[in-house]
């Protein structure tokens, strides 16, 4: 039980000394009596989860932290890891160094690691993951040569290295383009708040006063990080100390950053691209220092251990455990799917998204939703394809892993079938985990007279494209918004969701409910980070027209015209590929509404701006 | 110049058939040779030379060659991009050769899928490839209307989960005519085709608009008739996500009654054919732990 009543409740604590003449380990204790001794010496206040014998794994709070934000990380990793955490010197329990000024230079805190590494793990390297200023401090431990052999893999969440820093400003100042400039001047105004740390005393009384008062409610508006027992009472003293953490080492190391700060340990950054202090373009040439880079985007603000715990576990312990691997590289990547450096770009920004994330399309056995899984699958998400037909599913979930998905499952559920859906829920989240991003795009084209479009025919139309949708929408977001940890909902709506029809009344009615849906769950579910899109395709080459019901017709008519209008959208040849493109791309950005092709964009002009016109084009008669 | 009507003449089909190994022969040598950094033009030249060496000096059309992505036609507009480019292999990547030689007046026309290394995706490919020799073996021999065996294809390939390439060929074409040719001393070219055989086609296309058959196998009203007796090379391809894979091969198909004379395949000893019996190759995916998730 430590003092302040937080959430590692059932961690082993120990103290550990660190600076001074005399850098061996202090004994364990239980009390706090006999601090440290002699200027510069510090007790530093180390929690150990999970068993010894795991590999291990160190987590290095930020500012103004303590050791408590990584909390619910670290109860996600004891299971299979032996997690350490500690206060940095003068946060938390740790002890502060006397005097404050000169105490928290990155060389001292690189003894206060490699104190703690040798007493929590004295035979084999440790695996650092650091967020904030801890990240700061890891770059200079995975970067000197005093540590080398000692680090296994380092993780960097939101903090740079201040010699990688300072060689980024260094050259935008140097050349200033118009667009370095512009860099420049980003990340200077983002950096606000270390001009004022600089400020001697005002930093300290405001910490010590309203500030520390304000911080938690400041931190849950904007930066969604719930309240609780986080942050921990320690906070004002914690923010005090640490404010030397940036006049010790940000000015000397900005304007001095070492030549040699090459990485000795493989390296994954994780940036979220929310963050209101660090910009990502701060590691736009970071595979020059740290070679083999692995990295990972999630859309969150600056606090992802807090926000994000889930999918931060998830890739640290996917990390540890492809470093155990051995050395071997990343898995092998198939070759670009398309020449070209903008889509070779893109297809980068979509891996480093959506690796490793479980995706669950619906109606994946054939057209978009099965288009959509392989490039979910190419971008290394994990696959679960939902389809009636069980076949053409496990098709696409075959296909998936060959395309790279690390994992794919096949389902057969009809989406209109509630308690089909709700089991489907149930089963997924109890096997692999809640979905990240959910493709509702099961659908059944109608088209034919209202006057001649029977009730079972609209009940159809409706149970699939629109039941479908809210039975998916309401399984799989309310999973997402328990866990907290934000994902996305795309709904396939359709060109004909903002234009009327003579022939298609059930069809459009179906869509149209679909897109207005997916505007109001966006409004809903925003402030849970769950992003809702609605993607309006448009006239595209897939199964559906082959499978339409046509209404108030012979067999045989029927028949002709599933004929006739399969052969006009083979003729339109627009592909499901570059719909299911549209849709990546509207979940990496959070869009609202994604028209696809050039007819869904030019429809959605008319309905905004003509809709006179629209209402005409609605009047003319197909001639099929 | 007269293309042969009733190629079931024991003699001629012999002739076609040693063309046709002779450029299968061609294509697993050349692909055989294929390092890292080889470009479409070399591997292209290296056919050429390979056939010339073996007296082949006409052709049907020059050999192609294409890398990575472009054997599955990715961002092709215009029809020069067929032509063989500066594109160089990578470790990994898909390649197809496409060559069509005569030889001694006989014509084949081939297409020859490789991988440099292995790669799982592409040897699934390859052998749902073989799904469509079978398909369009069975709707010749139907008797169906070419146009509607091509709609097959179409719909099975849907389902494969793979996109139609041979859509990007002039017209669409997922087979055209081949026939004897008059074995002249100069044999000249237009745009990589020889003109022999283009004038072949031409006499075809001629004859058949009179009777009412095209010697193109495409996806149009002017496919819509039963296949027309004569040798037909048949070149599914199938594309998915900057892989492509197809064959080329000789349907001979005559006017025989009996299903099995009616329209057979010229040679069933061709690379990708054999591919289907090796052992310890079975078909199934390379899965991980058991899906196949019905209703669990």
């Amino acid at each position: 039980m430590n003092a302040f009543g937080t959430e590692l409740d059932g961690a082993r604590e120990r103290w550990v000394r660190s600076g001074g003449p005399d850098r061996a380990d202090g004994p364990d204790r239980a009390d706090g009596s006999d601090r440290a001794d002699g200027p510069d010496r510090v007790e530093l206040c180390v929690a150990e989860l999970g068993d010894p014998a795991d590999p291990t794994v160190v987590l290095l709070h930020g500012y103004p932290d303590s050791k408590e934000v990584w909390a619910p990380v670290a109860q996600r990793l004891q299971e299979r890891f032996h997690v350490v955490l500690y206060d940095v010197r003068g946060c938390g329990r740790s002890t502060a160094p006397s005097p404050l000024r000169g105490g928290f230079t990155l060389e001292k805190l690189t003894d206060d690691f490699l104190a703690v590494a040798d007493a929590v793990s004295p035979d084999a390297p440790v695996h650092l993951v650091g967020h904030d200023w801890g990240s700061v401090q890891g770059w200079e431990f995975t970067t000197v040569r005093r540590t080398e052999g000692r680090i296994a893999s380092f993780t960097s969440v939101s903090g740079p290295s201040l010699d990688h820093f300072g060689h980024w400003i260094k050259e935008r100042a140097v050349r200033p383009t118009p667009r370095r400039a512009a860099q420049l001047l980003g990340q200077g105004a983002r950096s606000w708040y270390v001009y004022a740390l600089h400020t001697p005393v005002l930093p300290e009384a405001a910490w010590r006063g309203p500030l520390g008062k304000r911080w938690p409610d400041l931190l849950e508006r904007s930066e969604k990080v719930p309240k609780g027992p986080y942050p921990t009472a320690s906070l004002p003293s914690d923010a005090a100390h640490g404010a030397w953490l940036y006049r010790d080492n940000v000015r000397e190391r900005t304007r001095r950053p070492r030549p040699d700060a090459y990485a000795h340990a493989p390296v994954q950054l994780i940036t979220p691209t929310g963050d209101a202090f660090l910009s990502a373009r701060l590691y736009d040439d970071l595979e020059r220092w740290a070679p083999g880079l692995v990295r990972r985007t999630v859309r969150a603000g600056h606090w992802v251990p807090r926000t994000r715990p889930g999918q931060l576990a998830d890739w640290i312990a996917e990390f540890v455990d492809r470093q155990a691997d051995g050395p071997a590289p990343a898995p092998a990547r198939r070759t670009l799917p398309t020449g070209g450096k903008a889509r070779a770009e893109r297809y980068e920004r979509y891996a480093r998204r959506f690796a490793g994330r479980l995706v669950l399309v619906t109606g994946a056995a054939s057209g978009i939703g099965r288009a959509t899984a392989f490039a979910f699958a190419e971008a290394g998400a994990r696959i679960v394809a939902v389809d009636r037909d069980a076949e053409g599913a496990a098709r696409t979930a075959d296909l998936a892993r060959l395309l790279g998905a690390p994992e794919a499952w096949a389902e057969c559920v009809d989406v209109s079938d509630e308690a089909a859906m709700e089991k489907l829920a149930a089963r997924t989240a109890e096997a692999h985990g809640v979905v990240d991003v959910l493709v509702n795009n099961a659908g059944i084209g109608v088209a034919g007279a209202f006057l001649d479009t029977p009730p079972e025919t609209w009940r159809k139309v409706l149970d699939v494209n629109l039941w479908g949708v809210l039975h998916g929408c309401r399984v799989f977001g309310r999973q997402m918004a328990e866990r907290g940890e934000g994902g996305h909902i795309v709904n396939t709506a359709s060109a004909a969701a903002f234009q009327p029809s003579r022939t298609m009344s059930a069809y459009s009615t179906s869509k149209a409910a679909v897109l207005m849906l997916s505007e109001c769950l966006r409004a809903e579910l925003g402030d849970r980070d769950i992003g809702v899109t609605a993607v309006c395709p448009g006239i595209v080459a897939t199964g559906i027209t082959s499978a339409t019901l046509f209404t108030g017709v012979p067999e045989e008519e029927q028949r002709r015209l599933r004929e006739r209008t399969t052969r006009l959208y083979g003729r339109r040849n627009y592909p499901p590929e570059r719909v299911a493109d549209a849709i990546l791309r509207a979940v990496h950005d959070d869009l609202p509404v994604v028209p696809v092709t050039p007819e869904a964009h030019g429809l959605r002009l008319l309905a905004r701006f003509a809709p006179r016109l629209r209402r005409a084009v609605a009047r003319a008669e197909p001639r099929l | 110049m007269r293309t042969l009507a009733s190629p079931h003449v024991t003699q001629d089909l012999a002739g076609f058939r040693e063309v046709q190994r002779l450029a299968y022969a061609c294509a697993e040598a050349v692909a055989g040779r294929l390092t890292p950094g080889t470009t479409e033009r070399d591997a292209a030249r290296m056919q050429r030379e390979w056939l010339r060496r073996r007296g082949v000096s006409d052709w049907f059309h020059l050999p192609f060659a294409w890398f990575g992505d472009r054997t599955a036609f990715t961002g092709f507009r215009v029809p020069t991009q067929f032509f063989p480019s500066g594109r160089r292999l990578e470790p990994g990547m898909p390649f197809v050769l496409d060559l069509a030689p005569v030889y001694r007046g006989f014509t084949a026309d081939v297409g020859y899928s490789g991988c440099l290394g292995p790669d799982p995706l592409h040897t699934r490919m390859l052998d749902d490839l073989l799904d469509h020799r079978d398909l369009i073996l069975r709707g010749v021999r139907e008797r169906r209307p070419l146009r509607t065996v091509y709609e097959d294809v179409d719909r099975l390939m849907m389902r494969q989960g793979y996109a139609n390439r041979h859509r990007a060929y002039p017209f669409g074409v997922i087979a055209h005519k081949v026939g004897r040719v008059r074995d002249r001393r100069r044999s000249p070219r237009i745009l990589g085709f020889g003109t022999q055989a283009l004038k072949g086609l031409a006499s075809d296309a001629l004859h058949g608009h009179r009777e009412g058959w095209s010697p193109l196998w495409s996806p149009y009203r002017f496919s819509d008739h039963p296949p027309a007796p004569g040798l037909w090379a048949v070149e599914p391809h199938l594309g998915f996500r900057g892989t492509g894979v197809k064959f080329e091969e000789l349907l001979v198909v005559t006017d025989s009654r009996d299903p099995e004379e009616s329209a057979f395949w010229l040679d069933d000893d061709l690379p990708h054919v054999r591919r289907r019996h090796p052992v310890g190759q079975g078909r199934h995916p390379v899965g991980q732990d058991g899906q196949k998730g019905t209703g669990r």
